[in-house]
């Protein structure tokens, strides 16, 4: 039974939350939804924060709350990332992130101090007052923090959202590299879906503290009956492995699957997996494959499903041949003259394709 | 000139006394005060605070009631084999707590308050259990709030007067303390003596504030969050 259950009912004055998922208790699970949703109370029930009036959360075979039992936050191994660092100002670094390892059997604890210090970067910041780091430091602090509690689930609160772009896409890549190389399921709150893109490997999307899809998060971010691909930014997330370097002309290929796209070179081994975005607003359609055209991008695709997104404008969702799906935006106008329907073939020519990992 | 010495050791055992046992008995109250929602909070509060308004001679007067041989107290007291507490210095002890109540119960809650739930929180996801939370985040985080309690304490009981005349009286070693003592000199005009007392009382209680403001002080600037 590897799997984390969730069952959570409750009511706060008008706020009605009633959420049920479960998902294979690996990888990173988005829990998705704009603000007010009930993202965060859903997170706080599942550590114990909140004793919902009727709850089932399950780790594996560990339960940590039914109908007879509710343990509270300290006796659960569980990892919290609060959306602000909230590191202890009276404690160092150093025994900051000391606090909860001590508080862990020895024998209960599966990483090294060491290890997680280095994963996260932190290594020459042991020594410092907590008033004296960064955002970025000290969420980065905070995250080494939960890790070395050793949890069985991580439950990580926007733990972005407090920091301004740049100190984001410093932390993003220790946020992967955690999710590759330390095997800790863990569930993620978030409203960006570009960060859930980057992290996620599914989702669960609420919407005023109901749960309105769940799956694969490169699946749901495509679909057109969600609000997710509703605005003018919408984007689709492919996998593939990076096939090769075209040295000369400065390109990486990545391979999905019997096609490929290029991005910008990057040294990333042969073989390794990639995953790129695409936005709808880089992809064009044609009847038929041209080669006259300076676009290097072109992928055979067929038309699953339409939505207008304003009078003028609209999305096309498109499948691959491997299966994965593809966005395009459009005017209703290309649209209506190319006669796009259901089932159509056709091909999407891809201006532009972002490498995220 | 003879200076007697023992107002002063009486007035400094009384406040020291006075505010260990009231931080062990000030605590649980503003913890409570600083967490709960009820109804009733706000009228619990408004007895703590009570002596800050009251007039020492009303607290004393009804200790005096309570505490005499035919009080509720007083009666309870005979019953235990402790006898009565009036005129004695345990006496003054229990109305100095009664007394100070406020001044330790009031800076206590503000910190706790300011703490907020967070701190406490982010402790019961690092595996530490109520009582560890309590005495290695919320004590060190609010040590300025528990510094503040003392020290008013302390400084407060030294300044009794009211209570200790009516429930204490002027008994040398007993209940004779510091302000009753200056009152005796002035009343006697022996001025002298009761100038050295007023000074000393005048230094000390300067020399305690300054040392508390600077302290909190410094703690406050190495401890922005």
């Amino acid at each position: 039974m590897s799997e984390i259950e969730v069952r959570i009912s409750n009511q706060l004055g008008d706020f009605d939350l009633d959420v049920a998922f479960s998902v294979p208790a690996q990888g990173v699970t988005a829990l998705f939804g704009s603000s007010g949703s009930g993202k965060t109370s859903v997170l706080r029930a599942i550590a114990g924060l909140e004793r919902p009036s009727q709850g089932l959360v399950r780790i594996n075979d560990e339960v940590w709350q039914d109908q007879r039992r509710f343990l509270p936050p300290h006796r659960r191994a569980l990892g919290y990332v609060f959306q602000e660092a909230s590191l202890f100002p009276h404690l160092s670094v150093r025994r900051n992130l000391e606090y909860g390892m001590r508080r862990v059997a020895e024998k209960a604890r599966l990483i090294a101090f060491h290890d997680v210090v280095e994963l996260l970067g932190i290594a020459g910041l042991l020594k410092r007052e907590t008033h004296k780091l960064s955002g970025g430091e000290r969420q980065r602090v905070a995250i080494a923090r939960a890790l070395l509690t050793s949890p069985r689930l991580m439950l990580m609160d926007e733990p972005l959202s407090a920091l301004d772009h740049g100190a984001k896409q410093l932390i993003l890549p220790y946020l992967e590299s955690l999710h590759d190389e330390l095997g800790i399921p863990s569930i993620y709150v978030s409203h960006d879906p570009n960060e859930v893109a980057r992290l996620a490997d599914r989702m669960v999307l609420l919407d005023q503290g109901k749960v309105i899809a769940s799956g694969e998060a490169a699946n749901l971010l495509t679909r057109l009956d969600l609000p997710l691909s509703g605005y003018g930014d919408a984007s689709a997330f492919l996998e593939g492995t990076v096939s090769s370097h075209d040295n000369s002309y400065h390109l990486t290929w990545i391979s999905l699957q019997g096609n490929r796209v290029a991005v910008p070179r990057e040294d990333l081994p042969v073989g390794r997996h990639a995953r790129v975005q695409i936005q709808a607003r880089d992809v064009s359609l044609a009847i038929h494959a041209h080669s006259d055209t300076s676009i290097l991008n072109i992928l055979p695709a067929r038309v699953i499903d339409t939505h207008d997104i304003n009078p003028t404008q609209m999305l096309v969702r498109l499948e691959l041949e491997d299966g994965q799906t593809l966005l395009s935006r459009i005017t209703r106008r290309s649209a209506m003259g190319m006669g796009i329907h259901e089932g159509m073939m056709l091909y999407a020519q891809v201006k532009s394709v972002a490498l995220l990992a | 000139m003879d200076f007697d010495w023992q107002p002063v050791w009486l007035t400094l055992k009384l406040a020291g006394t006075t505010t260990v046992l009231l931080l062990i008995i000030g605590t649980p109250i503003a913890w409570w005060l600083a967490r709960t929602h009820v109804w009733y909070k706000q009228a619990l509060a408004a007895v703590v605070a009570l002596p800050l308004v009251l007039p020492p001679t009303v607290l004393g007067f009804y200790l005096l009631i309570m505490l005499a041989p035919d009080g509720p107290v007083g009666q309870l007291t005979q019953a235990m084999g402790i006898g009565t507490l009036p005129f004695t210095f345990e006496g003054l002890v229990f109305a100095s707590v009664l007394y100070s109540l406020p001044f330790v119960v009031q800076p206590l809650q503000n910190a706790f308050e300011a703490l907020g739930p967070r701190p406490m929180e982010v402790a019961s996801t690092l595996r530490a259990s109520p009582w560890d939370r309590f005495i290695t985040i919320v004590i060190p985080l609010a040590r300025p709030g528990f510094l503040t309690a003392a020290v008013l304490c302390f400084a407060h009981t030294i300044g009794e007067f009211g209570v200790v005349l009516m429930i204490g009286g002027n008994i040398p070693g007993e209940t004779k303390v510091l302000s009753v003592a200056i009152y005796d000199h002035v009343e006697s005009l022996e001025y002298d003596q009761a100038h050295l007392l007023a000074a000393g009382m005048l230094a000390f209680s300067f020399l305690v504030l300054m040392t508390l403001y600077l302290v909190n002080g410094r703690y406050t600037r190495s401890h922005r969050p």
